[in-house]
């Protein structure tokens, strides 16, 4: 471990690799976890499927590459495949599950997200998937620091994507009406807000959200039917860090979460770079603990 | 009240009758017919691998069964193999076992795919006495627990790399460098067979004295290993070993072209089964990668001709096939075996057969087969190919090599 952080004081540019790859990665765990605390936030809904929705928007965008369509196309298009099928989900389980307590909404995402994966084991097949863009790959520093373009443009893609839910959290009908049903569930339909529709809508935008996630792992990462179950673990942390109403702590927390996990792969080694993240959500619930006693003092 | 009766007695003449119609286990030989048991990987994780060790089952069974069978007490039998879905898990490979010894009476079994499945199979076929010979488990794990009645036709997995370390000891030495100056970084995934194939690198570079730089252990959900490659970008190591199975392949890979990392000598597993070579194209040149078999290989037999032969047959017989996966040489290697214990048992007692298996000597398509005492070959080597241009071309040992090794590496 010591040589390792050797490593890095005796030649910091290989921090420039670690943040990089770190910020581009955590960027889209940043969009995927943004989507579960909508539904959390919103429905109540702890979403134990989210991974699984990320992966399936990767094999969209993976299918059109083998089809001969470049897989940036993928991201529209899981964003629309996926909207449809986050509405279908809700309709057939979701609406059943949200007035029930919190153990049964965890169970039905939790069987939703073993028959997600087990259909896409079925359908490709259970190797490893990447998705080719094809763009160039920059080097710096004699080769010390690489950047692919792709994941600059999936960078990018992710600010995008983020600014469009916002704006459209902000300024629409549906936006207003789901802030306000976020608020006061009852209220809202009292004030004639179709709470229903909300929740279909919510649901279905949060797995568009992650389809377009998936969509962009499938290009600079590598996707698989089974990694479902690591993504969601990291949208759990991100959002529990967060909090729900809170997106600049989602980005923040996102990134940070990316960024965390290449300096834990690399000082402690790559079998505790996923470690690394659950100790996260250790220290986090630990510190959380201990942030609410201390306003529970002052309240007294 | 009465309904509830009513099906308690339905449900309990029902398991009576299917009690009764399952009858004596006495499937093991049916008329003339041998049954072979098999539980394997049909969907799950391992169902690429397990399927093509199916297909490679079948064209042993069929390629005997038209060659006249199997001769047993001056009569001839053909064979068949029962096979069940293990779902790739190994619980279920050792349910599924029971089931064939106690249901079906099966009494002869082919392995399951993947050490971590046979793994669960052997413990049961030692509970019953019957044998079992596999071609999918390599883990030298299963070869040292005093296992009687498992046998391997493959190469131990410590043996999958340990070939790329004399390589580089080679290479070095003929540059006028010392091995004990060559720097190696490994990465493992942290499952039985990849630790075995760390174990077996470990052994070789400790005996050439080399340094071992970088020693990462991937995680189970591996899809990143940017941090172990930017490492290596500093440390410059001499040769990179990866081992992680089709999901480290792919991921080395393809983060290998996108960091562009230059190392000298890349030796990985799973290159064929990740098909690194259509999906990354050029920047996989030059990679080494370890093969139980291969068609270049100048094997042969009486049953398929030369290892070539087998290449061509099985590429008739099944379609979609580029390549012929090892994983399903293998497989019709074990058919071949079990033919020619039974004959040289010359019985069906499932101990004769046993001791028959032990003992047997013989020249395969895919290599040679004699066990040791711990039921694994020890016949036939691993050999290590390279990637050239596309290709891949048997490189070392110098004995089955077909072309030059390429070095140094430069990435692309």
């Amino acid at each position: 471990m010591w040589d390792n952080i050797a490593i890095l004081t005796a030649a910091p540019v290989f921090n420039i690799q670690l943040l990089l790859d770190g910020l581009f990665i955590g960027a889209t765990f940043a969009l995927a976890a943004y989507g579960l605390a909508l539904v959390w936030g919103v429905m109540n809904v702890k979403n134990l499927a989210q991974g699984d929705f990320v992966m399936m928007g990767g094999y969209i965008a993976w299918w059109l590459g083998t089809q001969g369509i470049h897989p940036l196309w993928g991201l529209p298009a899981s964003i629309v495949i996926m909207f449809a099928f986050g509405w279908a989900v809700y309709v057939l389980m979701i609406r059943r599950v949200i007035d029930k307590d919190m153990f049964t909404s965890l169970l039905a995402t939790f069987g939703l997200a073993i028959v997600l994966a087990q259909a896409l084991n079925l359908m490709f097949g259970p190797e490893v998937q990447t998705a080719e863009s094809d763009f160039p790959i920059r080097s710096y520093f004699d080769n010390a620091v690489t950047i692919a373009d792709i994941k600059l443009v999936a960078f990018g893609l992710c600010g995008l994507l983020a600014l469009a839910v916002v704006l459209f959290m902000k300024n629409s009908r549906m936006g207003q009406a789901i802030r306000a049903t976020a608020q006061d569930a009852r209220a809202a339909r009292v004030m004639g807000i179709d709470t229903d529709r909300v929740y279909a809508f919510t649901y279905a935008l949060n797995a568009a959200i992650c389809g377009a996630a998936g969509a962009l792992i499938s290009m600079i990462w590598v996707i698989q039917p089974f990694y479902g179950i690591s993504h969601s673990i990291r949208s759990f942390v991100i959002v529990t860090a967060a909090g729900f109403g809170n997106l600049p702590g989602v980005i923040m927390a996102g990134l940070g979460l990316g960024v965390m996990e290449q300096y834990g792969g690399f000082v402690l080694g790559a079998e505790y770079q996923q470690a690394t993240v659950v100790a996260l959500l250790l220290g986090v619930l630990v510190w959380r603990q201990i942030e609410m006693r201390r306003h529970r003092q002052v309240v007294q | 009240m009465n309904t509830t009766r009513l099906l308690t007695a339905v449900s309990a003449s029902l398991a009576i009758a299917g009690l009764v119609m399952s009858g004596p286990a006495q499937a093991k030989v049916e008329g003339d017919t041998i049954i072979l048991g098999s539980a394997i990987s049909f969907t799950g994780k391992y169902s690429t691998n397990g399927i093509h060790a199916k297909n490679g089952y079948e064209l042993g069974v069929m390629k005997i069964n038209e060659m006249g069978g199997v001769k047993v007490g001056g009569k001839t039998y053909k064979l068949k193999v029962q096979y069940y879905d293990d779902e790739s898990t190994p619980l279920r490979t050792a349910q599924l076992l029971e089931r064939l010894v106690n249901q079906d009476g099966v009494k002869y079994f082919l392995g399951p795919y993947s050490s971590a499945t046979t793994k669960a199979a052997a413990p049961i076929m030692e509970k019953y006495k019957v044998p079992m010979i596999e071609a999918e488990g390599a883990s030298r794990s299963l070869f040292n627990k005093g296992y009687k009645y498992l046998f391997a036709v493959l190469s131990t997995s410590e043996q999958y790399l340990a070939s790329s370390i004399s390589l580089a000891a080679e290479i070095a030495e003929k540059n006028g460098k010392k091995a004990s100056d060559i720097k190696v970084a490994m990465a493992f995934e942290n499952d039985p067979f990849s630790l075995d194939v760390r174990a077996g690198v470990l052994e070789d570079a400790k005996k050439y004295g080399m340094k071992v730089v970088i020693d990462d252990k991937m995680p189970r959900d591996l899809n990143d290993i940017s941090s172990t490659l930017t490492k290596v970008k500093a440390l410059k190591p001499d040769l990179l070993v990866l081992s992680g199975h089709s999901k480290g392949a792919a991921t080395g890979a393809r983060q290998i072209k996108e960091m562009k990392i230059n190392v000298p000598m890349i030796a990985m597993t799973h290159c064929e089964a990740a098909k690194i070579t259509s999906k990354f194209g050029a920047s996989t040149d030059d990679f080494l990668c370890p093969t139980q078999w291969a068609e270049t290989l100048s094997y042969k037999d009486k049953y398929f001709g030369t290892a070539a032969d087998y290449d061509k047959l099985f590429k008739k017989t099944f379609e979609g096939y580029k390549n012929v996966p090892y994983q399903s040489a293998q497989a019709t290697a074990a058919v071949l075996v079990w033919k020619e214990a039974f004959e040289k048992a010359d019985s069906f007692d499932t101990t004769k057969v046993r001791d028959a298996i032990s003992s047997i000597e013989m020249e395969t398509f895919y290599g040679g087969i004699k066990f040791s005492p711990a039921g694994n070959n020890i016949a036939k080597p691993m050999v290590l190919r390279q990637i050239q241009n596309g290709q891949y071309n048997v490189v070392a040992p110098s004995k089955w090599a077909s072309h030059p090794v390429n070095w140094p590496r430069t990435a692309k």
